[in-house]
């Protein structure tokens, strides 16, 4: 195999075995110029077909896939970011329209209260017209009551006065002094 | 038991792929480790999936698309991106066949000469083709620094230039002396184990611990130089890059 190669050294048969020999014990590899013409060949097409490879295939591949995820991750960042405002505004206008129920709520029941008030108000007053007005009426029912009683009390008292003293003497007295027996007595 | 920590550098041809003037063109073990590198890369970057969560293999292919994408805007701005599946291919091409490189057995493309200085020369024609075409004579500013007394300008100026042409030198020598050397050592100090082991017998395998140790230090030194030059030919290759980008520095 290493024949091949010292034969690089020259044509001569005598360069060949000289060739040979130093590149196996004495000479110094890297310094071997024989084999300089190989490793460059072998150099450029390798080199050449790397930097092909890595140019148009490697590359882009691995640069698409770190831009694609920068990008995936600078939109998920943005979708975030928008759906954090979203969440924000509606946090915010539910709140505005929690305090602007709230003041509602209480304008409601502080206007509720107040014709409640008022309307117990006017009804209480009302009742107790009302009732002053019933209590009137009652005590001149009363009144009267107690006046047709008492006139009724003078009648019944008149007649069982005139009954006892037919019953006692058995004399029928005269009314008008009956009445005047019984006024007399009432007002005593 | 010889220790021969030259041997895993030599260049064993495979088959013969044909002949450049007398020059015999072979598929060679470098060439095959070449192919090994360019075949990994492939299928990291290409069979990792692009799945919108990343897996594991994808997340590396990220991490590693990043990782360049990141040094080049730090270094040379967003118009260096240009050059981004050049350095890309080089930091992968460097890293990853340096990383097969240090498993046993294996044979590191990087630990010749030859290969550092053409990815070298790539670089330096890159920056020298390109920075002319873009800024014409203007490109020629990176040799005259601002601020500089006019007195001693011609001095600066000649060691400006002399620096740029030198650049190739030791852009590629760091990367090939950097691999070369800790293979060697690597090779030598495990070789004092076997060496130990079958020399002295029981007393050479006791004391074969401490080089055994040194080895496995040296090992994982080796994983973070393998990665460290190729991040260091990277950067570099931007700075150098950025010159061409903006030579008004």
């Amino acid at each position: 195999m290493a024949e091949s190669h010292g034969g690089a050294k020259g044509p001569a048969a005598g360069a060949h075995t000289e060739a040979d020999g130093g590149h196996h014990s004495g000479g110094f590899p890297p310094f071997e110029s024989s084999t300089f013409a190989s490793q460059l060949v072998s150099l450029a097409i390798f080199f050449v077909l790397l930097y092909v490879i890595v140019s148009k295939l490697a590359l882009p591949k691995v640069g698409g896939a770190i831009e694609a995820r920068q990008n995936k991750i600078e939109g998920d960042l943005a979708e975030a970011q928008k759906l954090k405002d979203q969440s924000e505004a509606a946090l915010k206008a539910y709140e505005g329209e929690l305090a602007s129920a709230r003041s509602r709520a209480q304008a409601i029941g502080n206007e509720s209260r107040d014709k409640a008030n008022a309307q117990a108000d006017a009804e209480r007053k009302a009742l107790e017209e009302q009732l002053a007005a019933k209590l009137a009426e009652a005590e001149k029912t009363i009144a009267s009551t107690r006046t047709a009683a008492m006139s009724n009390v003078r009648g019944i008292a008149a007649d069982a006065a005139g009954q006892i003293v037919q019953q006692l003497t058995g004399v029928v007295p005269d009314a008008a002094s009956v009445n005047a027996a019984v006024d007399a007595s009432l007002k005593g | 038991m010889k220790i021969d920590p030259i041997h895993q550098f030599n260049i064993e041809p495979l088959f013969t792929l044909g002949h450049i003037g007398n020059h015999t063109i072979a598929f060679t073990n470098s060439s095959l480790y070449m192919l090994i590198a360019v075949a990994i890369i492939s299928l990291l970057m290409l069979a990792s999936g692009s799945q919108l969560v990343p897996g594991r293999l994808q997340s590396v292919a990220e991490i590693s698309y990043e990782f360049i994408a990141a040094t080049i805007r730090g270094n040379a701005g967003a118009e260096g991106m240009k050059f981004f599946p050049l350095i890309f291919s080089l930091f992968m091409f460097i890293c990853v066949s340096n990383l097969v490189g240090i498993i046993p057995y294996t044979f590191t493309v990087a630990s010749h000469l030859i290969v550092t200085v053409a990815l070298a020369l790539v670089v330096f024609f890159t920056v020298l083709i390109y920075g002319l075409a873009k800024n014409g004579l203007k490109f020629f500013k990176i040799f005259v620094p601002h601020g500089v007394p006019g007195y001693i300008l011609p001095l600066v100026m000649f060691i400006e230039v002399l620096s740029f042409f030198l650049r190739p030198v030791s852009h590629s020598i760091r990367l090939f002396a950097n691999m070369l050397a800790g293979h060697i050592a690597l090779k030598v100090f495990a070789g004092f184990v076997a060496m130990l082991g079958f020399s002295l017998g029981a007393i050479g395998w006791v004391g074969g611990v401490l080089p055994l140790a040194l080895t496995v230090a040296l090992y994982a030194l080796e994983i973070l130089v393998a990665f460290l030059q190729a991040y260091v030919f990277a950067i570099l290759t931007v700075i150098y890059l950025n010159d061409a980008i903006h030579p008004g520095h």
